[in-house]
């Protein structure tokens, strides 16, 4: 099994002082290769849960295994390099380096995982369709190009998991399907698997294993109990 | 790791650049001020020109010492031939006694009277004063002048050309004497006092038309090298203690120290304000840096989600810090350079002292080094503030 998640919940504090449960999933999991959708409003704890899967933020309880490691139990350290070796992330925003070249913006996915490799990096972008334009800057390039930079970064550490975030949020519906169809291929290809969440019916349509995150996630709709 | 920080000191050049110049100018400073302290006052302890010490007028010995060793200064008064003579006779404490007489200058450099064994004394430690190959030292009973180098350099005066004496020490168009005085050489450069002056026989300038003739025997002050130290001591309670007809300045060295003692309040000064420069330089990398946290925050959180550790953004902001503070640091070197060429013109043209900005000092070496450290000092704040960023707050948007 890739990723394991058991009794996994995560709360915040509200401006009002009460705790407000964002995260309370019993179980979910996934195999290598494997490419599933959530759906989920906005403010669902979408981009939360995906967070507690990469490491980024760390659970109040439960279990966050990847790859028989444990997410949730190690420090911020380790969780670090876990995500630096195993997890690739698309943003919505893209969140690309504005002052560095596509080829850096992807070199850079690669240099915390220690596996820096130009040749790879370059053979990334071309399988993206912007072997013609390494040396721009994210500034200089179309929304659509711009979000396969973040594919091609995503994939840059050889990730065991892609996490995707609202990929097609901020693009039209046509490169929106592109990206999309690009995004799913790109990791097929890689043998990494897919986890992506998203409001989008068109996009949930295209996964033959799309879910409602209300079904896993157990928090939503109980706002303030904590 | 290098490349990320270079990349981000390119990506913010022009604040990269500025505090970087601020940096050099204060490590600029710091090294001119000392190395000018430093120089200033081992050079012109140094000067002696082979003298022991100097007879004079009674009166100050400071000023005295700056009048004949330094040619800077007036005159504190005249000995008579006679006092020359009775120094010069007590061939038993004196080795070498030189006359010298001011009161003349050339377009603003001095004129000189002197006896020709003033060329027979060893200025440093196997040096004697001579002249550049085709001239030739002075007659006595001529009206001929040797030309220091560095006068010669500025008046563009060589062997054969004539000149009209002025009267006193500053240029006068009005004050022409009527003599007519012929260079008869130009004075291999000797980096002292005396590149600065002209040289010519002393009954020239005791009997200048215009002259006093009641003191056209008198002479300005008495140069002497004992026989032995312990003379200078028995001399100086003779002739400062028990006396009160003439000056001895012994020991040279120590009574030129007096005006570095007297101007230390004036060093400690300048080394605070070099100082100072320093952390209003370090203040603005801290500055600089800090301020531009707020347009980092999302990189840095970027670089995180991409697995790079707390610890690591931490390093990136102390390394542009400290790569900022050693920009400016190199860049000092060319400050100081500028700042040293200047001085050391400024010295030479009004003391004939040399400063050499060339000559290793350790200020070259701690002072690029103390802005480095301050200027990675600094860097722990905005450090600090990177190394608390929270990922997810800055990846925005949230669904």
């Amino acid at each position: 099994m890739l990723l394991s998640i058991k009794n996994l919940k995560k709360s915040f504090l509200s401006s009002d002082g009460s705790t407000q449960k964002v995260v309370d999933v019993a179980s979910f999991s996934m195999e290598s290769g494997q490419q599933i959708a959530l759906s989920g409003t906005s403010g669902s704890g979408k981009t939360t849960l995906l967070n507690l899967i990469a490491g980024i933020l760390q659970p109040d309880e439960g279990q966050i295994e990847l790859s028989g490691r444990s997410m949730s139990g190690s420090s911020e350290a380790v969780r670090d390099r876990l995500r630096a070796q195993m997890v690739g992330y698309i943003f919505q925003t893209f969140n690309l380096l504005q002052g560095y070249t596509c080829l850096e913006n992807v070199l850079l996915g690669m240099s915390f995982g220690g596996d820096l490799d130009e040749d790879r990096a370059v053979e990334l972008l071309e399988n993206v369709g912007l072997g013609q334009r390494l040396d721009y800057h994210p500034r200089q390039l179309s929304t659509g190009q711009q979000q396969r930079v973040a594919v091609a970064r995503a994939l840059a550490n050889r990730p065991k998991i892609v996490l995707a975030d609202e990929p097609t949020g901020n693009l039209d519906p046509k490169n929106a399907a592109e990206a999309l169809s690009l995004i799913r291929q790109t990791c097929r290809d890689r043998e990494a698997a897919l986890l992506i969440v998203s409001h989008d019916k068109a996009v949930l349509d295209q996964f033959e294993d799309s879910r409602d995150l209300s079904d896993i996630n157990q928090a939503i709709g109980k706002v303030g109990e904590a | 790791m290098l490349q990320i920080v270079l990349r981000s000191l390119r990506q913010h050049l022009l604040s990269t650049l500025i505090t970087s110049f601020s940096i050099a100018l204060a490590s600029g400073l710091l090294m001119s001020v000392w190395v000018v302290k430093e120089q200033a006052r081992r050079n012109f302890t140094e000067v002696d020109s082979g003298f022991d010490g100097v007879f004079g007028a009674r009166g100050s010995k400071l000023q005295l010492v700056l009048n004949s060793i330094f040619h800077l200064e007036e005159s504190p008064g005249n000995l008579t031939w006679e006092q020359y003579e009775l120094i010069a006779n007590d061939k038993r404490r004196v080795k070498t006694a030189v006359p010298i007489a001011v009161g003349d200058n050339y377009r603003g450099y001095r004129l000189v009277g002197v006896t020709t064994n003033l060329f027979e004394v060893e200025f440093q430690a196997g040096k004697k004063f001579e002249v550049q190959d085709g001239g030739y030292i002075f007659r006595s009973d001529k009206k001929q002048a040797v030309v220091g180098s560095f006068v010669a350099e500025r008046l563009g005066m060589s062997i054969g050309n004539k000149f009209h004496p002025y009267h006193g020490l500053t240029f006068d168009e009005k004050e022409k004497h009527a003599e007519i005085y012929v260079v008869s050489g130009i004075m291999k450069p000797t980096n002292t006092p005396a590149d600065r002056v002209i040289w010519i026989p002393i009954k020239g300038l005791q009997n200048m038309s215009g002259h006093s003739v009641e003191t056209s025997s008198d002479v300005s002050a008495v140069l002497v090298k004992l026989q032995g130290n312990k003379h200078g001591m028995m001399m100086n309670q003779q002739y400062n203690v028990q006396g009160d007809v003439m000056t001895f300045a012994w020991p040279i060295a120590q009574i030129i120290a007096q005006i570095f003692n007297k101007i230390a309040p004036v060093e400690m000064i300048l080394r605070c304000v070099a100082v100072l420069v320093a952390f209003v330089a370090a203040g603005s990398i801290l500055a600089s840096i800090y301020n531009s946290m707020n347009e980092r925050r999302r990189d840095i959180a970027i670089l995180r989600a991409l697995g790079a550790r707390r610890r690591t953004v931490f390093s990136f902001l102390i390394l542009e810090a400290t790569g900022i503070a050693t920009l400016g640091s190199l860049a000092g070197f060319v400050v100081y350079f500028v700042i040293m060429s200047v001085a050391s013109w400024y010295v030479r043209s009004e003391t004939g002292i040399v400063l050499d900005p060339f000559e290793p000092q350790w200020v070259m070496v701690w002072a690029p080094l103390a802005m480095q450290c301050l200027g990675s000092l600094v860097g722990v704040v905005p450090a600090a503030k990177a190394y608390g960023t929270d990922v997810a707050e800055n990846l925005i948007p949230n669904s």
